[in-house]
């Protein structure tokens, strides 16, 4: 009888850490204490708190280990699970208080969050459909296909006010209907699995942690819109994501819950995986279809929309990986407990990837409505190193900032889009003081730029041109009147590109415009960069009282740019000098200024 | 699987299983002492003992944990349980057959076993 549970994760962050190896001396340790029976090792999902990994809980204590190495297991063995005492020293420390240990839900990482679509994250074992089966996995699909009719199902997910995941906040129902009403023989579902944008990692994690729940949550949306076909196109660099869809698929097809006459009815349908290469247009819905085809990713003209004329020519609904995680738990809790959380147009909850200047680094899902403030300071635990909070990015590449100013905006789609953001899949980037608003839109600008497919000019022309502009201007040779050219380009390319792509690419340098204006100026006027980050606009200088001459800075700069004699003032050759900011980490007596 | 009934008798196999993975702040909690003293004295097949009954009566929303050394090691294996809302009650020098009593009529008939009690074994 298993009186223990010890969690492991298996996320992409977790793995790379070698969580892998812990289980397995996890698994050798408890044999070797024989309790091997009284124990069982569990490789789950992500945790979300990426940023403490690999991470281990054990129940039902409820423990949670944080950065874990091979060298713990077998203190953790003989300690925790053969004597109860719980190993201190490796409890994450916002856990411990007064020498009590705490919830995990007690917590500012979890306290404030809400889990929906990663309800069985970090707490089942994903490579194992029995584990979905109980935690209520498959009865929403059960209770769909016998008992009720395809109009009432989308009915449901209308009067839930589910809005897209992925990006544009469509909502999820209306979707539905125009493909159900859409007539034709042959229908398709597709789960768009293709998150390209940088530092964003919430539909792998779900994957990786649920997979079952997508692939039921489709199954539903078959019988809604009357397909019987489905296909999740997912990136190839997702390899863990990957496996556990295969292992998720093969077994629901063995069960009997994808294929023919699901349930003894007369209900059929299958999914299959494509893998995409990697290309961020194919995160578009119709370049998306368009690979699925077995064509080069390119975006076509909308209308039609997909529901109408989609994969193959035919009537098609295409949903965002959480999207379809939320549908279950609608269908099984009802549409009243769903629109119950959020904000009057944006209900239920978003999962947001915490990244960039932030302690802690990770997976959140919050109700919509919370604010800027609550993600960051009490979820994120603040900035870390004293540094002060400056802007977040959301919605990546397509999306914009959020100054300090706005920090306490609730998130829903709507405010992000009055404030020149945009909800986006969910990624979010904290930046601080030592961040440059006009060097992070060049960031971005690039990445679209070689993200781009190139079938339209506006696009492919249009965010070249624009990176250009930025170059010159974090070169130190702007003109004010760049930043008119850099307005009336951005919003050519907006209203004039074939897809989404280019329609959001100039977000990043329009948003910075619009709240960090005062820094472009301050690079094209006064030729400085505020941040210190610009290399072209920063000098570095040896304050010629404060050094000692103990001659570090000139043996660690790699070019020889740094001369003097010992207990001699130091010099920088400013023509050789390569601003790396090697000398300023080594100098004891910030004798070196960045200017 | 051809019917709902199957997967349902799939789910409630699981749900005792999978069901211990979360945080249960209104279940009754039985910790038994598994310090060297308690594993000495015999604090496994109690440990044991317990965690086959909870899982046999899940509707009694019982965990079962482990915990260190109390102090009193002369009244090894040591069990306390602890109801939301009532006073602890410290069971001293348990076997299996005990716990199997403890948990019928304290557990499932509310009614403290007082002669294994450390009160009693204090007298």
């Amino acid at each position: 009888m298993v009186r223990s549970h010890v969690l492991i994760c298996g996320g992409t962050g977790c793995t790379s850490s070698k969580s892998p190896a812990i289980k397995a001396a996890m698994e050798a340790e408890i044999a070797k204490q024989g309790i091997a029976d009284e124990v069982s090792v569990v490789m789950t999902g992500c945790f979300g708190l990426c940023a403490l990994g690999p991470i281990m809980i054990i129940y039902p204590e409820g423990t949670f280990y944080s950065k874990v190495t091979e060298d713990d297991v077998a203190e953790i063995v003989s300690e925790h699970l053969v004597k109860g005492r719980v190993v201190t020293r490796l409890v994450y420390d916002e856990t411990l208080k007064d020498g009590e240990i705490l919830s995990l839900n007690e917590t500012g990482f979890y306290k404030k969050q809400h889990r929906v679509a990663l309800r069985n994250c970090g707490v089942i074992n994903p490579e194992i459909i029995d584990e979905y089966i109980g935690t209520d996995g498959y009865q929403a699909l059960g209770k769909v296909i016998t008992e009720m009719k395809p109009q009432d199902v989308i009915d449901i997910i209308k009067e839930s006010g589910l809005r897209g995941r992925g990006g544009g906040g469509f909502p999820t129902g209306t979707k539905w209907q125009f493909a159900a009403n859409s007539v034709s023989d042959k229908k398709y579902v597709v789960c768009n699995a293709d998150e390209g944008d940088p530092g964003a990692f919430m539909d792998r994690s779900i994957l990786e942690g649920d997979p079952h729940a997508v692939l039921e949550a489709m199954a539903i949306a078959g019988y809604a819109i009357g397909a019987d076909e489905g296909y999740i196109y997912v990136r190839a660099e997702y390899p863990i994501a990957v496996k556990r869809l295969q292992i998720a698929i093969s077994q629901a097809r063995e069960y009997g819950l994808l294929g023919k006459n699901i349930f003894g009815t007369d209900f059929n349908f299958d999914i299959q995986l494509r893998l995409g290469a990697g290309a961020f247009v194919c995160g578009e819905e119709t370049a998306l279809l368009t690979s699925i085809e077995g064509n080069r990713g390119e975006p076509r003209p909308r209308p039609p929309f997909p529901a109408v004329k989609g994969l193959f020519g035919q009537p098609t609904i295409i949903n965002n990986v959480e999207t379809y995680a939320n549908i279950a738990q609608i269908i099984l809790k009802g549409p009243q407990w769903f629109s119950s959380m959020g904000t009057e147009k944006s209900k239920g909850t978003k999962v947001f990837a915490l990244g960039g200047k932030i302690t802690n680094t990770g997976l959140v899902e919050i109700p919509m409505g919370t604010t800027l403030r609550e993600i960051i300071e009490d979820i994120g635990g603040g900035v870390p190193n004293g540094k002060k909070f400056k802007a977040a990015q959301t919605g990546g590449p397509s999306g914009g900032c959020i100054p300090a100013s706005l920090i306490d905006t609730p998130i829903d789609y709507d405010n992000l889009l009055a404030i020149g953001s945009m909800m986006g899949s969910g990624g979010l980037i904290v930046m601080d003081e030592d961040t440059c608003m006009v060097d992070l839109a060049k960031f971005f600008l690039e990445f679209t730029v070689d993200e781009s497919c190139g079938k339209c000019a506006p696009c492919r022309i249009g965010t070249t041109r624009l990176l250009e502009i930025l170059e010159k201007i974090t070169n130190g040779q702007g003109e004010m009147e760049d930043l008119d050219k850099l307005e009336e380009l951005a919003n050519y390319i907006k209203s004039a590109s074939l897809c989404g792509l280019g329609q959001t690419a100039p977000n990043p340098v329009l948003s910075t415009l619009r709240y960090f204006r005062d820094e472009y100026v301050a690079h094209i006027k006064e030729k400085r960069c505020p941040a210190g980050v610009c290399k072209k606009l920063i000098s570095y200088e040896i304050i010629a009282d404060k050094c000692k001459g103990c001659t570090a800075c000139a043996r660690v700069c790699p070019v020889g740019a740094i001369s003097g004699k010992v207990k001699e003032p130091h010099v920088i050759d400013k023509s050789k000098c390569i601003k790396c900011g090697a000398c300023i980490e080594k100098c004891k007596f910030d004798a070196i200024t960045k200017k | 699987m051809k019917s709902l009934a199957e997967l349902a008798a799939i789910r409630d196999k699981m749900k005792g299983k999978v069901g211990i993975r979360a945080d249960h702040d209104d279940d009754t909690r039985i910790v038994v002492g598994m310090a060297t003293c308690g594993i000495a004295a015999g604090a496994r097949p109690v440990l044991n003992a317990f965690v086959e009954l909870a899982a046999k009566h899940t509707e009694k929303h019982v965990s079962v944990t482990q915990t260190g050394c109390i102090g009193i090691c002369q009244y090894e294996p040591v069990v306390e349980v602890m109801e939301p809302g009532k006073d602890k009650v410290t069971y001293v020098k348990m076997t299996a057959e005990k716990a199997a009593e403890v948990f019928e009529k304290h557990i499932c008939g509310g009614k403290v076993v007082t002669e294994y009690t450390i009160g009693t074994a204090h007298k």
